[in-house]
C-alpha cells in the first residue's frame, strides 16, 4: 500500500514540470497557431538562468523562489523578443513558415548556451527547507515532490483566472477561437500576441527552473523535453489548458507505473498513448474540432504551372552539370575532388527525401512530422534483407521503397482520418513508434548499434559509378513525382487540399487518394533511404529520429512550400550550408543565423527570390493578407 | 525576365561550384595529417578534453622532432552525433585533406559506422573512446582497432571487485535503455555469475538515455528489494538518479557498483553530492604517483590550465598509439600501418599498453575504487591500476566471438 501511495504521489510530481513547459507551448499554439519548436530551449534556458539567478540571490528560504521567478520572468522576456524581432514580421508568412524562424532560435540558443555557461552539466541547486524526505506509510518519498504537486494545480487555477476573469484572458480566449473575428472587432493583435509569447515562454522558463531541485541543466534539456511537451498538449487538445493539465499527469502516472511493471517501455510508452488517443479522440482529451476556415487564414494558391521554357533550360543546364561533375572529377582532379561527388551524392538523397514529403505537405496539404519513419523505414527494410537473407544490392535497394511503402499504407489509414496539427502529431507518434522498435529491438535491428555492412555491389562500387547511380534515381524520381502531380490525381489532390467540402459535394472520395499520396510519399522517401543506406554502408536509429523528420521539414519550408522547385532548392541549400559551416566550431549559431536571416528576407522561401518574376513562375504563392 | 532567369541558375550552379570549391588543399610533404572525428557538439563536455588531450601529444611528439622526419598534423572535425555525417566527414578527410589515418569518436554507433567505412574503403580507423564490445568482436574488422579498455573489460573488472562481497547476493541494475547500457548489464551479469553461482539478478530498470524519470525508478528499484545495485547511467541522468535515491534512502546499507561513475566527466558535476562508499571504474588523476603520470599532469595542466578527464588521457595515449605505430611501419601505407597496429606495444602515462592481434583491442586497463568525498569534491580512494590484459576473454574464445 505504501509502495502504491508514493509511487502514485511520484508520478504526480514528475507531471509538474511536464505540464508547465506543456501549458505554455498549448497557449501559445492556441492564439498564434505557432508549432513553437523553440519551446524546449526556453525551458533549457529557464534552467541555466534559474542556477545563476540562485547563485545571484542567493539560496535563501526566499531567495530560491525569487530566483526561480526571476528565471521564469527572463525567459518570458526572451519570448517576446522572438515575438517582436522575428515572428511579428513573418506572420504574412504562409502557416508553418514560423516553424523554421523557431528552428533557427533553437540553433543559435544551444550555441550561445554553450558559449555562456559552459559544457559540462550544472547540478541544481536544492530548493531550502526542501530537501529531506517524509515517510508515507513507512515509505519515503522527498519533500520536494510535494512541492511540484502543489504547484500543478496552483499554475492552472492561476491561469483559470487569468483567462476567465481578466479582460486580456478573454480576448485570449476569444483569439483562440476566432482569430478573424477578434481583429474584426478591433482588437489589436500584436499586443495580445506578445503577451500571449511572454506568459507561454515563461510558463516554460518556470518549468525549467522549478525542476532544478530535482535535476540540473544541461545542453540536451532542449531536445529531450520538447517532444514530451507536444505529446502532452496534443492528448490534452491543442490550446487546452486543462487537457494539458490531465495530460501531463495521465502521462506521469503511467510513465511512472509503467516502468515497474515494463521496464523497457520508457522509450515508446508516451508515444503509445498519443497514437491511441488521437485515433479515437482526434482533437485530444479536452480539445475541440477546428472550425473549418475560422482558425487559419491562409489565401488560396495560385494554380502549379507546367514548366515553361525558363525553367526546362535552367533544369536542363542543372543536369548537364549533374552529368558532367565526375567527367570533370576525371580531368581536373585537383579543381573536383573525390569529395566534390561524395558531397553531391548527399546532396541528392536529401532532395528526394524533402521533394517525397512536399508531395503531401505542398499539393497535399498534409505536413508529416515524421517522414523519417520511412526514409529510416527504406533504409532498413533493405539493411534488414542485406543482414538475414544476405541479399545483393540488385534485390535489397527494391525493398527500401516497397518496405516504405507497405509501412505508408499502414500508418497512412490511420492519420488521413486527421487534419492539421493533429495529422502531423499522429504521423510523429508513428514515428516514434518506428523508432523506439527498431531501436528497442535489439536482436532483429541491433539496436542503437545499427545494420553495418551495406555496400553497394561491386559494379556501383566506385565513387563514379554510385554517383550516376544516386543521380539518376533522384531525377527520374522528381520526375515522376512531378508528373503524378500534373495527373488527374495530382489535380484531386490539391483539389482536396483547398476545400475537402467542395471536394467531397463533387464525389471525391479524399481521404482514399489522400491515403494513396501518403503512400506514394512514403515510397520515395524509403527510395531516398535506399540511396543513403548503400552510400554509407550502415544505417542506425538516427536515421528514423526526430531530427531527420525535422530537417526535411525545414527543407522543404526553406525552400517554399507552395513551389515543385522548394524542396530542392531547400534540400540543397541546407545540406551545402550544414557541410560549408559544420567545419567551424560554432555551426549551430552560423546555420541558426542564416536560417532566421533566410526566414526575415524571403517569407516566401528559397524561391521566393524572384517574387514578381521568376519566383511566381516557379509557382511561389503571391503576398497574403496581413492577419491584423 | 532573362536576367532573372540568369540570377536563379546562378545560384543552383553556385551552390555546385560551392561543392567543387571544397576540393583539396596541396598536401605539405613534411607532414603526416591524422584525421580526428568526434562529437564535439552534441557532448563537448566529454570531447573537449579528448581533443585537448590529443593536441598536447601531437605538440610534444613535434617538439622532440616528429615522427619519421615529418611533423604530425591532427585535423579535428565535428561529426554532430549522426553516424552519417561522421561518415561524410571521414569521406572528406580521407579524399580531400589526404589524412593518412582516421582516429576519434565516442559514441558506440557512430565507432560502429566509422568501422564499417574503414573497412569498405580499406582505410585505418583507430577508435578512442567508444566502448561497443562489437566494434572488436561481432563485427570488427581487419581495418579497425580500439583503444579504451571496452565495456566487456570494465564490466568485467567492477564484477571481479564485486564478487568478494559475500554479502551482495540480491542484485538489480539499472542502465541507459540503448547497447552500452544493455551490454554493460550483460558482461556484468555473466562475470558474476561465473564467479558467483549463488547471486540472483532480481530485476532490470532501462530508463531512456538522458531522459531518466528518476522518482520512478528509485522506487522501481526499491521495490525489488536487492542488497546490491549495478548503475551503468551517467551524465545527468547520474545527478539525478543520485539525488533521488539518496533522498529516498534507496542506498542506504547497499553495495552500489558503477560503470564509469569514477571518471571526472560524471561525478565532478555532482560536487558534493557526489555517491560515497560505490565501486567504481575511474580516473582518479590528482592521486596518480607514476612518474609518467606526474609527466602527463603537469604538461597537460600548464598546456590548458585545467585538469585532465579521461578523454584527455584517451587522446593523449590515442596520439602516443599513432606515433609508435608510425615509427614501426615506417610509412604511411595503410597495410603497413595495420600491419605495425597488430601487437603495438607503448608506454604511456597510464602504464604500458599493446594492442591485441587477435582482435584489435588494446589492454590500457581502468582505474577500480571506492568513491569518497574529498574537499567537497568527489573522488575515488583505495583504487588499484588493473590492467586491460587480464580481463579480456582468451585468444581462442576471442576468435570465436570475431567470427562472423
Amino acid at each position: 500500500m505504501g509502495e502504491f501511495v508514493v509511487t502514485l504521489l511520484t508520478g504526480l510530481s514528475s507531471a509538474a514540470a511536464l505540464f508547465l513547459v506543456a501549458s505554455g507551448l498549448s497557449i501559445i499554439f492556441g492564439v498564434t497557431r505557432i508549432v513553437n519548436f523553440a519551446h524546449g530551449s526556453f525551458y533549457m534556458l529557464g534552467a541555466y538562468i534559474g542556477v545563476s539567478a540562485v547563485h545571484a540571490v542567493g539560496g535563501g528560504a526566499i531567495g530560491f523562489w525569487i530566483a526561480i521567478l526571476i528565471a521564469a520572468a527572463a525567459v518570458g522576456l526572451i519570448g517576446v523578443a522572438m515575438e517582436v524581432l522575428l515572428l511579428r514580421r513573418i506572420y504574412r508568412a504562409p502557416e508553418l513558415f514560423q516553424l523554421i524562424a523557431t528552428f533557427g532560435v533553437i540553433l543559435v540558443i544551444q550555441d550561445i548556451t554553450l558559449w555562456i555557461w559552459g559544457s559540462e552539466d550544472l547540478v541544481g541547486p536544492r530548493a531550502p527547507g526542501f530537501t529531506g524526505a517524509v515517510t508515507i506509510l513507512g515509505q519515503r518519498l522527498p519533500e520536494y515532490d510535494l512541492v511540484l504537486i502543489a504547484v500543478s494545480p496552483l499554475v492552472l487555477a492561476g491561469l483559470w483566472l487569468l483567462f476567465n476573469r481578466t479582460r486580456w484572458g478573454t480576448l485570449v480566449r476569444a483569439a483562440t477561437l476566432d482569430r478573424q473575428m477578434v481583429s474584426a472587432l478591433g482588437v489589436n493583435q500584436r499586443w495580445l500576441f506578445t503577451g500571449v509569447l511572454f506568459l507561454g515562454s515563461a510558463l516554460a522558463g518556470l518549468g525549467g527552473a522549478i525542476q532544478l531541485p530535482k535535476g540540473g541543466a544541461d545542453l540536451l534539456m532542449d531536445f529531450n523535453i520538447i517532444a514530451a511537451a507536444f505529446v502532452v498538449v496534443v492528448v490534452g487538445g491543442m490550446g487546452s489548458i486543462g487537457g494539458a493539465f490531465l495530460a501531463a499527469m495521465l502521462i506521469g502516472l503511467l510513465q511512472t507505473f509503467g516502468i515497474q511493471i515494463f521496464p523497457n517501455s520508457t522509450l515508446i510508452l508516451m508515444f503509445l498513448v498519443m497514437a491511441v488517443v488521437l485515433i479515437f479522440r482526434p482533437w485530444g482529451l479536452l480539445g475541440q474540432p477546428e472550425i473549418p476556415g475560422h482558425g487559419v487564414v491562409e489565401a488560396p494558391e495560385a494554380p502549379l504551372r507546367p514548366a515553361d521554357r525558363g525553367l526546362r533550360i535552367v533544369g536542363a543546364a542543372v543536369l548537364a552539370v549533374l552529368l558532367l561533375l565526375p567527367v570533370a572529377h576525371l580531368i581536373v582532379p585537383s579543381l573536383v575532388g573525390d569529395f566534390s561527388l561524395v558531397l553531391v551524392i548527399e546532396i541528392m538523397i536529401f532532395v528526394l527525401f524533402a521533394a517525397a514529403l512536399h508531395f503531401i505537405m505542398g499539393p497535399g496539404g498534409m505536413v508529416s512530422f515524421g517522414h523519417a519513419a520511412f526514409f529510416g523505414g527504406g533504409a532498413y527494410a533493405a539493411a534488414l534483407l542485406v543482414k538475414f537473407a544476405e541479399a545483393p544490392m540488385e534485390i535489397a535497394f527494391w525493398a527500401a521503397p516497397a518496405g516504405a511503402a507497405l509501412l505508408a499504407i499502414l500508418f497512412g489509414w490511420f492519420c488521413v482520418r486527421l487534419t492539421g496539427v493533429y495529422f502531423a502529431m499522429l504521423t510523429l507518434a508513428f514515428a516514434q513508434i518506428a523508432w523506439s522498435i527498431v531501436f528497442q529491438w535489439g536482436e532483429v535491428t541491433g539496436g542503437d548499434d545499427g545494420i553495418l555492412g551495406t555496400w553497394p555491389s561491386d559494379w556501383a562500387s566506385s565513387r563514379i559509378a554510385y554517383y550516376y547511380m544516386t543521380v539518376g534515381f533522384v531525377v527520374a524520381g522528381l520526375l515522376a513525382l512531378r508528373r503524378i502531380l500534373f495527373a488527374p490525381f495530382g489535380y484531386t489532390l490539391r483539389a482536396g487540399r483547398d476545400s475537402p467540402l467542395r471536394a467531397a459535394a463533387i464525389g471525391i472520395d479524399l481521404k482514399r487518394h489522400q491515403w494513396v499520396a501518403f503512400t506514394i510519399s512514403g515510397a520515395f522517401a524509403g527510395l531516398a533511404g535506399a540511396l543513403f543506406v548503400y552510400s554509407k554502408g550502415s544505417v542506425f536509429p538516427t536515421a528514423m529520429e526526430i531530427a531527420r523528420s525535422f530537417d526535411a521539414l525545414l527543407m522543404v519550408l526553406l525552400g517554399g512550400v507552395h513551389s515543385l522547385t522548394g524542396p530542392i532548392v531547400g534540400a540543397t541549400a541546407l545540406t551545402w550550408l550544414n557541410d560549408l559551416f559544420s567545419e567551424l566550431s560554432y555551426w549551430r549559431f552560423l546555420l541558426g543565423a542564416t536560417i532566421i536571416g533566410l526566414v526575415l528576407l524571403l517569407p516566401n522561401g528559397l524561391v521566393g527570390l524572384g517574387e514578381t518574376g521568376f519566383g511566381r513562375r516557379l509557382g511561389a504563392a503571391p503576398d497574403r493578407e496581413v492577419p491584423a | 525576365m532573362k536576367v532573372k532567369y540568369v540570377l536563379t541558375a546562378g545560384v543552383a550552379l553556385g551552390v555546385l561550384s560551392g561543392a567543387l570549391a571544397s576540393s583539396a588543399p596541396a598536401l605539405a610533404a613534411d607532414e603526416i595529417k591524422i584525421g580526428d572525428i568526434n562529437s564535439y557538439t552534441r557532448l563537448p563536455a566529454h570531447t573537449i578534453p579528448y581533443r585537448r588531450g590529443a593536441t598536447l601529444a601531437v605538440e610534444e611528439i613535434n617538439k622532440a622532432g616528429g615522427v619519421l622526419g615529418k611533423k604530425l598534423v591532427l585535423v579535428s572535425r565535428d561529426d554532430q552525433g549522426k553516424p552519417g555525417e561522421a561518415v561524410k566527414v571521414a569521406e572528406q578527410l580521407r579524399s580531400r585533406d589526404k589524412v593518412a589515418l582516421i582516429s576519434g569518436s565516442l559514441f558506440s554507433h557512430i565507432g560502429l559506422a566509422l568501422a564499417s567505412w574503414a573497412k569498405q574503403r580499406k582505410a585505418l580507423y583507430l577508435a578512442a573512446e567508444p566502448l561497443a564490445d562489437a566494434l572488436v568482436w561481432a563485427k570488427g574488422n581487419n581495418y579497425t582497432f580500439r583503444l579504451r579498455p571496452s565495456t566487456y573489460m570494465q564490466a568485467a573488472m567492477l564484477a571481479a571487485e564485486a564478487a568478494k562481497r559475500k554479502g551482495a547476493k540480491r542484485w538489480a541494475t539499472i542502465a541507459p535503455n540503448y547497447a552500452y547500457g544493455k551490454d554493460a548489464v550483460a558482461a556484468f551479469q555473466k562475470v558474476l555469475k561465473k564467479l558467483r553461482p549463488d547471486v540472483t539478478f532480481v530485476g532490470s530498470q532501462w530508463p531512456g538515455l538522458f531522459k531518466i524519470d528518476a522518482g520512478a525508478e528509485v522506487q522501481a528499484l526499491a521495490a525489488l528489494k536487492p542488497d546490491a545495485i549495478y548503475n551503468v547511467t551517467f551524465g545527468s541522468d547520474l545527478a539525478k538518479f543520485v539525488r533521488e535515491g539518496r533522498t529516498r534512502g534507496l542506498f542506504k546499507g547497499k553495495l552500489i557498483v558503477g560503470l564509469l561513475t569514477g571518471e571526472p566527466e560524471y561525478i565532478d558535476p555532482l560536487k558534493g553530492e557526489a555517491p560515497v562508499g560505490w565501486l567504481v571504474t575511474g580516473y582518479p588523476w590528482q592521486d596518480i604517483d607514476t612518474p609518467e603520470h606526474k609527466k602527463f599532469l603537469v604538461a597537460y595542466q600548464a598546456r590548458w590550465n585545467d585538469y585532465p578527464r579521461i578523454g584527455s588521457i584517451v587522446g593523449y595515449n590515442t596520439m602516443l598509439a599513432i606515433q609508435a605505430m608510425l615509427k614501426k611501419a615506417g610509412s604511411t601505407d595503410t597495410d603497413k600501418m595495420v600491419a605495425a597496429m597488430k601487437g603495438l606495444s607503448f608506454d604511456a602515462p597510464t602504464g604500458p599498453i599493446t594492442f591485441r592481434a587477435v582482435d584489435h583491442q588494446s589492454t590500457m586497463g581502468a582505474y577500480v575504487g571506492w568513491t569518497v568525498l574529498k574537499d567537497g569534491k568527489g573522488t575515488m580512494e583505495r583504487w588499484q591500476y588493473l590492467d586491460g590484459a587480464k580481463y579480456l576473454p582468451s585468444v581462442e574464445e576471442t576468435r570465436k566471438l570475431r567470427k562472423q
